[in-house]
């Protein structure tokens, strides 16, 4: 098992023809990725990188059996269109876009909440850089070739902060068992504690490297669950010790405004659920290193 | 995106909030004369910047005339007022606004936000109005009552009752007060806010129920369908350098301290920051130019960092990604070419094609310090504004 997405991933590109989605399908094309159509309203029938393009998510359900989606439609249109994911019976969908309205994001949620768990679909993101299980299967926009096939699971907020992880961890001949990036945005489709949860039980996942930076309660719930319910380590970086009280930091949601939002804050209150900490953004591939050897 | 006051008053007053009987002036002698079309006999005179504890810094000022609040507004306007939400340069005061003075019998405090935990709109009230919420939360947390809405079916009006009660609000006043937490709950959905503050929420001596003050700040994400509220922004009080990047897709937050960034992605940003610190400096600013890092946005980048006379020293990190060292390296170089850097500059390159990347830096005529790690690169950063 893989956490998201492995080789019989069925993905659809939903915004297929666009110019974001086009690239970034041929990425993932050539990654590996199982792609197997896109959605377009309105240019249904015909073909766009050799793969066919279909009117709504239900046409490229039924057709090509597809059970995960990865979303480049504009800010305005992308509540609506991971709404009929989750209606189509999509299982995962990723989206990648910046700058969907919070108030957007709770109506996602919420109607979210008609379907039963077992046929509720996770949603990733938005404003991340998607899914990779190195060696598998790409559901994103990151670079592949960063990325080792190995068994430490990645979450992280940041895209770049992401790779520059991966990368360390290369360079230390670290892999990576699948890498996910849940995004910048205050309200986001699956929080650090719903990943977390599916790497403990991810037969091909040792450890779990996770990280966070200011705003938000989730890094904080995350560790609270870990302490109560995992076995597997978990090492955490937390950016943005030197962001200031009350501003925006690029990221929506990178904004302390209450106790606990801060990095410090987080920091301790993560150590005290037993979470080894990287003390900066350079050690976190020898964190993680070292926490390896120990076990 | 931040409003005025008296620009959230107008709003709320739409969603059948009661408040004072005001108006806004530009000038003393228009303000003499709209104290006179106020009527009454006593006047507040507010400044209207974008920041709270505008009295404790001078903005509010009582008075007994329209002379005075002509006098008053004189004193004001073109000030720039200092409170502890500013930082030490302050903010402009451009706009005056006069409203009738209320008598106060109460103060209640009414607060909306986001709760992130729950995904829903939390309401938050207290009856020790007046005092900041962080200041209630200290002192005095057991006045403190909350209600969480369901957003898919917005607020009903049991809850608005119920906090309505929980305030001490007198029977004969429930009905009002309810409708008054509803028409701030509507506001704030309907609008894309995030935040919706009215402190004080007043009980008059002729037992209205009234808005004095108002803060409300609105998602930006969301100012594409909401063009009357964008309409609102005051540029005046909002720094020139995070104008010039908000205007060009930049994030950027400026700051303190004197090493200049150039960072692609919010996260790597913070993080650099951070590894500043360590290193010994402080950040000059927080500067995210997307995942991307396009020349387009390198070249305007470097023109924004320059434009701010404390940086000592500029720092770039680059992660690419899909983008490509070498790509991102001719945008620096190109960007050289059109901007003249005086301060020593430190550059990073991480990812795809590092090696062409910095080759392409090596040969071009830039004069430039290379680094190879996250900690490399703020630790030259660091020894170079030393020798500067």
């Amino acid at each position: 098992m893989t956490v998201l997405v492995d080789k019989n991933s069925k993905i659809i590109i939903q915004g297929f023809t666009g110019k974001m989605g086009s690239f970034h399908a041929d990425e993932m094309i050539k990654y590996g990725s199982n792609v197997v159509g896109g959605v377009t309203p309105g240019k249904g029938g015909s073909k766009h990188l050799n793969l066919p393009v279909f009117n709504t998510v239900k046409d490229a359900v039924n057709e090509t059996g597809a059970d995960s989606s990865i979303l480049f439609v504009p800010p305005a249109f992308a509540a609506d269109s991971a709404m009929e994911a989750a209606d189509a019976g999509i299982k995962i969908c990723v989206a990648i876009v910046d700058g969907i309205p919070s108030h957007d994001m709770i109506r996602i949620k919420r109607y979210m909440r008609r379907y039963t768990k077992s046929s509720k679909m996770t949603l990733v993101g938005p404003n991340c850089a998607g899914i990779i299980s190195p060696g598998k299967s790409m559901l994103g926009i990151m670079p592949g070739h960063i990325y080792k096939e190995g068994r430490v699971g990645i979450i992280s907020r940041s895209g770049t902060l992401g790779y520059e992880a991966a990368q360390q961890l290369k360079n230390l001949n670290i892999g990576v068992s699948t890498s996910v990036g849940i995004g910048g945005d205050p309200i986001n489709g699956s929080s650090f504690r719903d990943i977390i949860e599916k790497f403990e039980t991810d037969d091909e996942t040792d450890a779990i490297l996770m990280i966070g930076e200011i705003g938000g309660p989730q890094e904080v719930a995350a560790g609270e669950f870990a302490k109560e319910n995992m076995k597997k380590p978990v090492i955490a970086y937390i950016a943005g010790l030197t962001a200031p009280k009350g501003r925006v930091m690029g990221h929506a949601g990178a904004i302390v405004s209450a106790y606990g939002e801060s990095a410090i804050e987080k920091v301790e209150i993560l150590k005290e659920c037993g979470i080894t900490i990287s003390k900066n953004p350079s050690v976190m591939g020898d964190t993680v290193k070292s926490v390896l050897e120990k076990m | 995106m931040d409003i005025h006051e008296y620009q959230a008053k107008k709003i709320l007053s739409d969603f059948g909030v009661t408040i004072p009987r005001g108006g806004i002036v530009y000038s003393p002698e228009n303000a003499e004369n709209k104290a006179r079309e106020i009527g009454g006999s006593r006047w507040v005179v507010k400044a209207q910047i974008h920041s709270g504890a505008r009295g404790k810094a001078g903005g509010i000022i009582v008075c007994n005339t329209p002379l005075e609040v002509a006098q008053a507004t004189d004193k004001l306007l073109g000030k720039k007022l200092v409170t502890n939400q500013t930082g030490p340069e302050g903010k402009i005061v451009n706009r005056i606004y006069i409203e009738e003075a209320t008598d106060i019998e109460k103060e209640l405090y009414l607060g909306l936000v986001f709760d992130r935990s729950s995904e829903s709109i939390m309401v938050v009230a207290s009856t020790e109005g007046g005092m900041s919420v962080e200041e209630i939360s200290k002192e005095k947390p057991e006045t403190i009552i909350r209600s969480k809405i369901e957003v898919a079916v917005g607020m009903q009006n049991f809850q608005a009752r119920e906090l309505a009660f929980g305030l001490g609000i007198e029977p004969d006043l429930i009905r009002r007060a309810s409708d008054t937490i509803i028409g701030c709950y509507k506001a704030f959905s309907e609008l894309d806010a995030t935040m919706v503050e009215v402190n004080p929420l007043v009980i008059s001596k002729q037992k209205q129920i009234l808005a004095l003050d108002c803060k409300m700040s609105f998602d930006n994400n969301a100012m594409f369908r909401r063009s009357q509220v964008s309409e609102l922004r005051d540029k005046t009080q909002e720094d020139s350098k995070e104008i010039f990047a908000s205007d060009r897709g930049l994030n950027y937050v400026s700051l303190d301290g004197n090493i200049g960034n150039i960072i692609n992605g919010a996260g790597l940003a913070m993080a650099s920051m951070d590894m500043i610190k360590l290193a010994g400096g402080t950040p000059a600013n927080f500067l995210d130019v997307g995942g991307g890092a396009t020349p387009e946005k390198i070249v305007k980048a470097f023109k924004l960092v320059t434009m701010d006379e404390k940086v000592k020293v500029i720092l770039v990190n680059i992660f690419a990604g899909i983008n490509r060292c070498d790509w991102v390296a001719e945008g620096i170089v190109d960007a050289l070419k059109k901007i003249e850097i005086k301060v020593p500059l430190v550059i990073r390159l991480a990812g795809t094609n590092v090696e062409k990347g910095n080759k392409i830096l090596k040969e071009s005529k830039i004069n430039y310090i290379e680094a190879n790690t996250l900690e490399d690169a703020a630790n030259k950063a660091v020894a170079a504004l030393n020798k500067a």
